[in-house]
């Protein structure tokens, strides 16, 4: 495991450890207070398990006010903040802090609203995503964004992460479905931003505090608008030999007019590797696969789907399927679901990393990848949301070879610069946590990253809230390590969707 | 020519009361000159909408429309990046010569500020982000602006975001910039995320109907799989102002947007008939060219246009509509329902501060808000423009002061203080 460095332990908190125990039972049930070294077990990690801290104490709090009265109480006594929703992050945003009070809000888990006339649902922010569309479904509504995780993950840590999912082109991320939230700030005031209305008057915070990984406030209320799900949704498999073709057909489908509601790419390495797990009927010959989904009423899909047939044609597909019916379209998304535990089939252990980069750069992208790949002497499996362009290279390796490790993550590393260097981003869903934070002066200078800082500082003036997370500490542009998950049975969580 | 330029930039004059940069190292000057002399300015692009907000008294204007032109336009990723004082007509020219659009329609107060139908800039739309009826669907401003440069208060350049819509890499701040006035920072570049246009617009319009009625109408065709991408209410009141071949029925307009291929829009129209049992009702529907010119005449608040009356812009639950309209009967607006029922667009003949405090508690009451957009200098400056309560006054003003510390940047153009 990599070393990362942290903030400085404060011993003195740690010292008046059971104070701060006995001061934390009087805002809320002792039972929801953690304390023993078994009970904090569970939350020393989030998704990104390659790095492990036992939190001080881990404090499940019921209400809005409780929250209110713990954060008031660790700000008067500088005593750090972790929050943590369902802990499912890639990113190590929930990592503990080993004098962090670790603040979890699953016991903040019921739909509090369901109101149709204005298409929306309101939610605390322990629900899971997949149970807000769960919620709404049988009116025919559902939620867009659709992390793969969306079994597990919160809705409020969706929130704290912009977590996107695969039709994030034409529905957009989290930042672009909700509609308001309920907060906590560190100094224990409660605010409500945004209603059941569109763009709130003033400063965007909403805006601003979508994606902002834990460091401004605590969510604890989530109000999201829920859509009509479309009347049809088709998908076609198309093979190709190579992968420009493949790249080629992605641009011309965009530059035609055509939004598709999902468009994913999976390499040879990925498609040989999940349709041996899925079974999913994956063209073994092609270099590359794309999987193009597209909704709308029925002779709108069916117009488009034809339109995609062509384009694909042009563009020398070695195959073509289009689904029948649902259920083979799901078969369709089955291998490129299960990419992960497919991988851990191939490996030891794997790492996945998470950028983004313009689509039309993908062949360029990927020639590097394995150049990278060859110079490394490790196997990678490339997975593409084509549609908004987020990359999730898949490197295998050993952990037990030790030089295995340092070589991953430094393969990772490169990726990621790779996608800064195309004119890409550093994450397009995962974040950046503890993960990436030293790349961030790869995209950001000084005056940039000062300047998001000085943001910090005018909400939580004594960086309480999950310090150590997203910004660069001491400014060095160190090599860090990507999502690192031991094994397949071994890897937490290993039973729920990744990206 | 190098020489001219650095001339220019030499002999910039800080002594005159416009500031007008050639380019973007004179602005930054500019900018370091006002926070060292404790300077405040007023930023103007076009000045199309220099007139909602509060007054400001500033000792400088610092005018950015010579910050303008095309940086970079990818057809095919979907953006195009633009220096902010581009004119918003020049680049939906250059989009439109590419079939993509601005799918968030920025509302166009040209013709209610009376600015010769000249829209304004990039810049200035970005800064107000007031986006059209398109808003259920596809969102405003803040959620096509994927990136930025501009300045900070201290002259500091800053940057966030990318091209691309994925983005998860530190603050958000191209969301929190939008709709802020100017008063955080000021825009130099943009990038913002272009769509295609579609190849076919329907407008299906009913007429008659009650409000009450129409709202129904209205919530259900957005929860319907129609898609619709615009959904407005006219009063009868206000009929007159609709002179098209297809609409001859009389009475109020109740119109349906929907955007898609030819056989799709068809489909749709079809569909919403049936399923919103518009069969005995007055329905008329608008081809292509016809409902263009309905919705950019609703993008232009053009039913207003006439008068030289104030405006006011309440957004509120689509669920709240009908009480909120009636309970604002007694001050006899004029108005028109956008955003599928979300978003009220009122005139009124007089307006006083109490006026607008009344209308504003009606308002807060269900949980909405209000906005002054056009009234007599004198309400400027004494009332209220935005609605704001004290716990995010607070955090703005700490906001405020992590981008801008002196205040120099449009001081009190949205509130007092900030």
């Amino acid at each position: 495991m990599t070393t990362l460095k942290m903030p400085r332990i404060d011993r003195q908190v740690l010292k008046d450890r059971d104070k701060i125990i006995k001061d934390i039972c009087g805002f809320t049930n002792s039972e929801n207070v953690l304390s023993e070294r078994e009970e904090l077990k569970p939350y020393e990690t989030d998704g990104l398990t390659a790095y492990k801290q036992t939190p001080m104490l881990v404090v499940l709090p019921k209400t809005t006010q409780e929250v209110s009265k713990i954060l008031s109480y660790c700000n008067k006594n500088k005593i750090k903040v972790v929050p943590r929703g369902a802990g499912t992050g890639l990113a190590g945003s929930a990592l503990p802090l080993a004098d962090c009070i670790l603040l979890g809000l699953g016991k903040f888990n019921k739909i509090l609203e369901i109101d149709y006339k204005n298409r929306c649902v309101v939610a605390q922010p322990g629900v899971t995503n997949l149970a807000i569309t769960h919620a709404v479904q049988d009116k025919g509504f559902y939620y867009a964004p659709d992390p793969s995780s969306q079994i597990a993950c919160s809705i409020g840590g969706n929130v704290a992460e912009n977590s996107g999912g695969v039709h994030s082109l034409k529905y957009g991320t989290t930042t672009n479905n909700i509609l308001g939230i309920e907060v906590v700030l560190i100094d224990g005031t409660i605010t409500r931003i945004g209603e059941k209305v569109f763009d709130s008057p003033g400063y965007d915070l909403l805006g601003l505090i979508t994606g902002s990984e834990g460091l401004l406030c605590v969510i604890t209320e989530v109000t999201v608008k829920i859509l009509k799900k479309p009347d049809t949704v088709k998908a076609i498999l198309l093979g190709f030999s190579t992968v420009e073709e493949g790249g080629n057909c992605v641009t011309q489908i965009i530059s035609e007019g055509i939004i598709p509601a999902g468009m994913e790419m999976m390499d040879k390495v990925l498609l040989e590797a999940t349709n041996d797990f899925s079974k999913a009927g994956y063209p073994l010959d092609a270099e590359a696969m794309l999987i193009v989904e597209l909704d709308g009423t029925k002779s709108e899909v069916d117009e488009l789907i034809d339109k995609v047939a062509k384009i694909a044609k042009q563009n020398k597909c070695s195959s073509m399927k289009i689904s029948k019916s649902d259920e083979e379209r799901l078969k369709f998304w089955s291998g490129r679901k299960a990419a992960f535990p497919a991988c851990g089939e191939m490996a030891p252990d794997y790492y996945c990393v998470d950028g983004t980069i313009p689509r039309g750069k993908l062949a360029k992208v990927l020639k590097e990848i394995t150049k990278l790949s060859k110079k490394y002497k490790l196997p990678v499996a490339n997975a593409f949301h084509a549609g908004d362009g987020n990359l999730h290279p898949i490197i295998m390796f050993d952990a037990n070879d030790k030089t295995s490790l340092e070589k991953t993550e430094k393969f990772g590393s490169d990726i990621l610069k790779l996608c800064v260097k195309f004119g890409g981003v550093l994450s397009g869903e995962h974040g950046i946590g503890v993960e990436k934070r030293e790349l961030m002066c790869e995209m950001f200078n000084n005056n940039d990253i000062q300047q998001q800082l000085s943001i910090k500082n005018s909400l939580d003036p004594s960086s309480l809230l999950n310090p150590g997370k997203v910004y660069p500490i001491l400014r060095k542009c160190a090599e860090e390590g990507r999502l690192h998950i031991h094994g397949r049975d071994k890897s937490k969580f290993s039973d729920i969707p990744r990206f | 020519m190098e020489e001219i330029n650095q001339n220019s930039q030499t002999f910039l004059d800080f002594d005159s009361d416009i500031l007008k940069p050639e380019n973007e190292n004179q602005l930054q000057q500019i900018i370091k000159y006002c926070y060292k002399k404790d300077l405040p300015v007023e930023i103007v692009g076009a000045r199309t909408k220099n007139n909602i907000g509060k007054k400001l008294q500033c000792a400088k204007t610092l005018d950015m429309s010579n910050i303008s032109g095309i940086v970079d336009y990818k057809p095919e990723e979907l953006y195009i990046t633009v220096k902010a004082g581009t004119p918003i007509k020049t680049v939906q020219d250059k989009l439109k010569s590419n079939n993509q659009h601005l799918a968030f329609e920025p509302t166009n107060f040209s013709e209610i500020f009376k600015k010769d139908s000249n829209e304004g800039t990039v810049g200035g739309t970005l800064a107000c982000n007031f986006s059209g009826s398109r808003r259920f669907k596809v969102g405003s401003g803040r959620d096509h602006i994927l990136g930025f440069k501009g300045y900070n208060g201290r002259g500091e350049k800053i940057k966030s975001g990318g091209t691309v819509v994925k983005n998860v890499t530190g603050y958000d701040l191209s969301k929190l910039i939008t709709g802020s006035f100017g008063t955080l920072l000021i825009l130099s570049e943009v990038t913002l995320k272009v769509l295609p246009l579609q190849a076919d617009t329907k407008t299906i319009i009913v007429s008659g109907l009650a409000l009450e009625h129409s709202l129904g109408i209205m919530g259900s065709a957005i929860a319907s799989s129609n898609d619709p991408s615009g959904v407005v209410f006219y009063p009868g009141s206000l009929r007159s102002n609709f002179v098209f071949n297809d609409l001859t029925h009389p009475g109020s307009i109740t119109a349906i947007r929907v955007e898609g291929t030819k056989i799709s829009t068809e489909q749709r129209i079809n569909n919403l008939v049936k399923d919103l049992t518009l069969i005995d009702k007055n329905i008329a529907v608008l081809d292509s060219t016809q409902s263009e010119i309905f919705w950019e005449d609703t993008r232009s608040l053009k039913v207003f246009s006439k008068n030289q009356r104030n405006i006011l812009r309440a957004v509120v639950p689509a669920s709240e509509t009908v009480n909120l309209i009636n309970r604002l009967k007694t001050f006899h607006p004029n108005y028109f329902i956008d955003w599928g029922g979300s978003l009220i667009w009122l005139e009124l003949d007089y307006l006083s501060n109490q006026k607008i405090d009344q209308i504003r508690k009606r308002i807060l009451d269900i949980n909405g808000y209000l906005t002054v957009i056009k009234s007599p200098e004198n309400i400027k400056s004494s009332s209220e423009i935005f609605t704001i309560d004290p716990i995010k006054f607070k955090i703005s003003q700490n906001l405020k002061k992590s981008f801008d510390p002196k205040r120099i940047f449009n001081p009190g153009k949205m509130y007092t203080g900030i």
